[in-house]
């Protein structure tokens, strides 16, 4: 007799979610397949730089460093026990096969189970400006720290709605970059209120507390409530002119803005899987569904991480592990009750945190009424706020995809990961209605782009 | 509660046929009702490479192609919108001797049904499209076909109606049809029961579900293209291609996007998902690639497939219904209802009206299937060009 | 509020500024023919920033694009070669010898 055949286990996303995840998995013997579109472990949250450019860990993820350390080092540490595949995108997913375009070119990759750990992008709200060369998501000024050992700009503004923000103004002020405004668009006192709430991760929280208290000692303290932002420039940055929570207006020179307003989840995959997906009423944003051990509405995908709804890069390892585990036992395979337990409680207290954490930021919905008509929403295709308002009052556009059809947005490089939800909420406004009844834009493969050459090989 | 309707005449399918049936009709005084199972112009009308296409048509699809032509020209003022329509010109290319041979011979029958195709040499094609990657023995030109953005057509049809004051359901699926009585029917939708004396079946894929309700059959399976699009990119590629066979056809759109297809997508007609096929999507960039070498280096952005109804003869169900009187069908277009659309209401709207229309149809009566039971499996591989 | 043009020099600026000085070998590359200096380690995208403002001309409208999510998500900093070749240049090493295309002429 010999023993049953191991499931060709596929995870998507080298992330902390993901590693976690292929941690478990190899360790219960599966050699998952680990697929991964950077060269180099840790995800966007610890990013590494390319090869030439490395500096220490302490250097680039300061307090993270021991995380960002013991991530990175998983796979080589996991060596033979894993199938490795950076450099790969994961480019569509049809029934139980894996798109895949690596270093060889195409390739389909089948699976038994598939974790997708695919992470999150900075959510994008537009602003008068936000097009100019110059202007960055905040997590692109953070990359350019982390990967390049670079500023975005000599003189730099930060804006942003969570948690990031005191983060990238701690890390670029700590760099000798010259941070000239730093601007919170959500409400002081909504801080306030969800302390009780973040005190279910204490260490998080008194991490948050430094970030905020060592800028505020550099004379760089966080505006909040800040009520509009624009940036100014003809054919770059030059200025960014605010309006404060008292209605007065306030201009500082600068030659780059990173700006970002929360974050969002990466689910294009999620779709192609054809997976269920709810509208987050707090966050305001379609997640794949995931029972709290990840598991999603199909029996051989599961979820991990910022992919399937907001947790931040702790979550993200926990989930990723408490996924791996739910699969193992969904396969038969045995898992020690008590991990899982206290695996399940560590979760719910992030929850909690989480929970609080999007009250302390919560959605800037005043930004998305100021969106003027002339505003560029759709970056690809340089679609405005006018077109898309135009559409609903004028062309019955009264979901998202036929606000696509009828006007391209979401129809370009990007596929709509940057517009949609700015868009769904200026639809759902000109509309009168609640942004979860415009709906979402459909996937469709590639989730990005690629090369037509490809073909030939 | 369910609510209740009569009018005139119910028209089943909001894709750009049934829409300009419901336009004409309105138009002439009668009242209409339009049911969609999910958005007007969401199905076939809407996911369609958009070809405004007369050449390589079945001959017998010719004259209502040339009706529909004309139409084409005027469909701006007509819609109230740009519908993006360019008569571009359409080249279908022979890349051996035995092509070069359908397309002489093709182009010599079509003249005798009004459709004046250009031969052209080896050196002509190299004139015509100096980008052209393949070797090709020779080419016809179609100069007054071109091409029209298909996701605004369906849509603007949809507005002119409910302007008109036709009422348009949608997402609203018919469960059932009924004729009662001697001359009404009843058709039955999720929350909505329309009575009228008039039904139109332009349906698409459904087309041969609401058909058989009435004891005709109509064997109409479903069809899925397979297409792609890339990066915005410099504009060159300046007529509608197509090759004979059909494994590959490409044009590009005045903002640089250009579009190719090719081969079958997959659909799941339960979630209304359809969705292309990577093998399919592969095989298409490799032929597009060999054609237009200028892509070498373009990056594909997106990929899509829709449901169209396909006819075993490749030719679509347009009449009068062979067992009940008051129904008119209009479907399973295999490919080819984005050009014929507008005439094809028209048509709907003159057999609605007076019981019969100038534009020879009889090739496309329902009688021609009668000997068959139910649907019908796929005739062998077939080739979607639009 | 509204985006008040003002004039700009027409010298093209640096946006990028490097923090962390790096030993490693200098690669010469060229952009619109202009001779421009990176390091080993430096992306596409972050070498063209640090010797001037922008990545590629926007197709639909005037100005130009710099990049934007740095994470190879919002596809915005496509850039082209002289050599015909279009990179995403958030996640290409710059190399050698690479002849970027902003406002010269199209390969």
């Amino acid at each position: 007799m010999t023993a049953p055949k191991s499931p060709r286990v596929v995870v998507i996303g080298a992330g902390p979610a993901g590693l976690r995840a292929v941690e478990v998995l190899a360790r219960a013997g599966l050699r998952p397949v680990l697929v991964d579109e950077a060269s180099r472990p840790g995800g966007q949250i610890y990013r590494q730089p390319p090869a030439g450019a490395e500096r220490p860990p302490e250097a680039l993820y300061g307090l993270e460093a021991g995380k960002a350390r013991a991530l990175h080092a998983l796979p080589a540490e996991l060596g033979a026990a894993i199938d490795y595949r950076p450099g790969t995108l994961a480019w569509a997913i049809e029934d139980t096969g894996i798109d895949l375009l690596g270093p060889k070119g195409f390739e389909r990759l089948d699976f038994d189970r598939l974790i997708l750990a695919t992470g999150a992008m900075d959510r994008v709200l537009p602003f008068p400006g936000w097009t100019l060369p110059g202007v960055f998501t905040l997590g692109a000024a953070q990359i350019a720290l982390k990967a390049q050992g670079m500023a975005i700009g000599a003189r730099v503004a930060l804006v942003g709605a969570g948690p990031l923000l005191p983060l990238i103004v701690h890390q670029y002020r700590k760099a000798g970059a010259t941070v000239v405004a730093a601007l919170d668009v959500t409400p002081f006192g909504a801080k306030v209120a969800a302390l009780p709430g973040l005190l279910n991760e204490p260490v998080t929280l008194a991490k948050g507390l430094w970030y905020t208290a060592r800028n505020a000692m550099a004379g760089l303290s966080i505006r909040s409530g800040v009520a509009a932002v624009a940036v100014q420039g003809r054919d770059r940055v030059e200025a960014l002119v605010w309006r404060d929570a008292k209605g007065r207006e306030h201009r500082v020179a600068c030659d780059a803005v990173g700006a970002s307003f929360g974050l969002r989840s990466e689910a294009q995959l999620a779709d192609l899987a054809k997976l269920d997906f709810v509208f987050e009423p707090v966050t305001r944003q379609w997640i794949p569904r995931r029972d709290p051990a990840g598991r999603s509405s199909r029996a051989d995908v599961y979820l991990a991480g910022d992919g399937a709804g907001i947790g931040g890069a702790d979550a993200a390892e926990l989930q990723g592990a408490r996924a791996a585990l739910a699969l193992l036992e969904d396969i038969g395979r045995p898992v020690e009750a008590a991990r899982v337990a206290a695996l399940d409680a560590r979760l719910a207290r992030q929850a909690r945190f989480r929970a609080a954490l999007e009250r302390a930021y919560p959605f800037p919905a005043h930004l998305v009424d100021a969106i003027a008509d002339d505003e560029i929403l759709c970056r690809c295709e340089g679609i405005t706020a006018g077109t898309v308002r135009a559409a609903a009052r004028d062309r019955e556009a009264g979901e998202m995809n036929r606000l696509k059809a009828l006007t391209r947005l979401g129809m370009g490089r990007c596929q709509g990961r940057v517009c949609g939800q700015a868009a769904a909420e200026v639809l759902a406004r000109a509309l009168d209605r609640d942004v979860a009844t415009v709906g979402r834009l459909r996937g469709n493969p590639p989730v990005k782009p690629i090369p037509i050459r490809e073909a030939l090989t | 509660m369910s609510e209740r309707l009569d009018c005139d005449v119910t028209v089943v399918g909001g894709g750009v046929a049934g829409l300009a049936a419901a336009v004409a009709l309105r138009q002439s005084g009668l009242s209409v009702t339009v049911l969609e199972k999910r958005l007007c112009g969401a199905g076939a009308s809407g996911v369609n490479f958009g070809g405004v296409r007369q050449q390589g048509r079945e001959l017998v699809e010719l004259p209502l192609a040339a009706r529909s032509r004309k139409l084409w020209d005027g469909l701006n003022a007509f819609l109230g919108e740009d519908v993006e329509f360019e008569a571009t010109g359409h080249i279908k290319l022979a890349r051996s001797e035995a092509d070069l041979a359908e397309l002489e011979r093709y182009a010599a029958a079509a003249a005798e049904w009004g459709l004046e195709l250009t031969m052209l040499g080896p050196n002509a094609v190299r004139d015509a499209l100096p980008w052209l990657g393949e070797k090709v023995v020779g080419a016809s030109l179609s100069p007054t076909d071109g091409q029209a953005n298909p996701r605004v057509v369906g849509p603007a049809y949809a507005r002119l109606a409910r302007r008109l004051g036709v009422d348009i359901r949608e997402m609203t699926p018919v469960v059932a049809a009924t004729r009662s009585g001697t001359d009404r029917f009843t058709v039955e939708a999720a929350g909505l029961t329309v009575t009228s004396r008039h039904l139109v079946n332009t349906a698409g894929a459904g087309g041969g579900l609401l058909a058989a309700a009435f004891g005709e059959a109509a064997p109409v399976t479903p069809l899925n293209p397979n297409m792609l699009v890339t990066e915005p990119l410099p504009y060159f590629v300046e007529r509608s291609i197509g090759v004979v066979g059909g494994d590959v056809y490409v044009r590009q759109i005045r903002r640089g996007n250009v579009i190719f297809g090719g081969g079958s997508g997959w659909h799941d007609a339960e979630k209304g998902l359809a969705r292309p096929v990577t093998e399919q999507s592969i095989g298409g960039m490799l032929r597009t690639l060999q054609l237009v070498p200028g892509l070498t280096h373009a990056q594909v952005i997106r990929s899509w497939s829709g449901v169209d109804g396909q006819m075993p003869d490749h030719i679509p169900v347009i009449g009068p219904s062979s067992t009940t009187p008051g129904l008119v069908h209009a479907f399973g277009f295999s490919g080819h209802g984005f050009q014929l659309g507008p005439a094809v209401g028209v048509i709907l709207s003159e057999l609605v009206l007076a019981g019969r229309t100038e534009s020879p149809i009889a090739p496309f009566r329902i009688e021609r299937f009668a000997g068959h039971a139910g649907a019908a499996p796929a005739a062998g591989p077939v080739h979607v060009e639009h | 509020m509204t985006a008040a043009p003002t004039q700009s020099a027409a010298a093209p600026a640096p946006l990028f500024r490097r923090l962390h000085p790096r030993a490693g070998e200098t690669v010469a590359f060229t952009i619109d023919g202009r001779p421009a200096a990176a390091k080993v380690g430096d992306l596409l995208l972050s070498a063209i920033l640090l010797n001037g403002g922008a990545l590629r001309r926007f197709e639909f409208g005037d100005g130009h694009r710099a990049g934007f999510c740095l994470m190879g998500a919002c596809q915005d900093c496509w850039v082209d070669l002289a050599d015909g070749r279009r990179l995403r240049a958030c996640t290409t090493p710059v190399e050698p010898g690479m002849a970027v295309v902003i406002d010269g002429v199209r390969p």
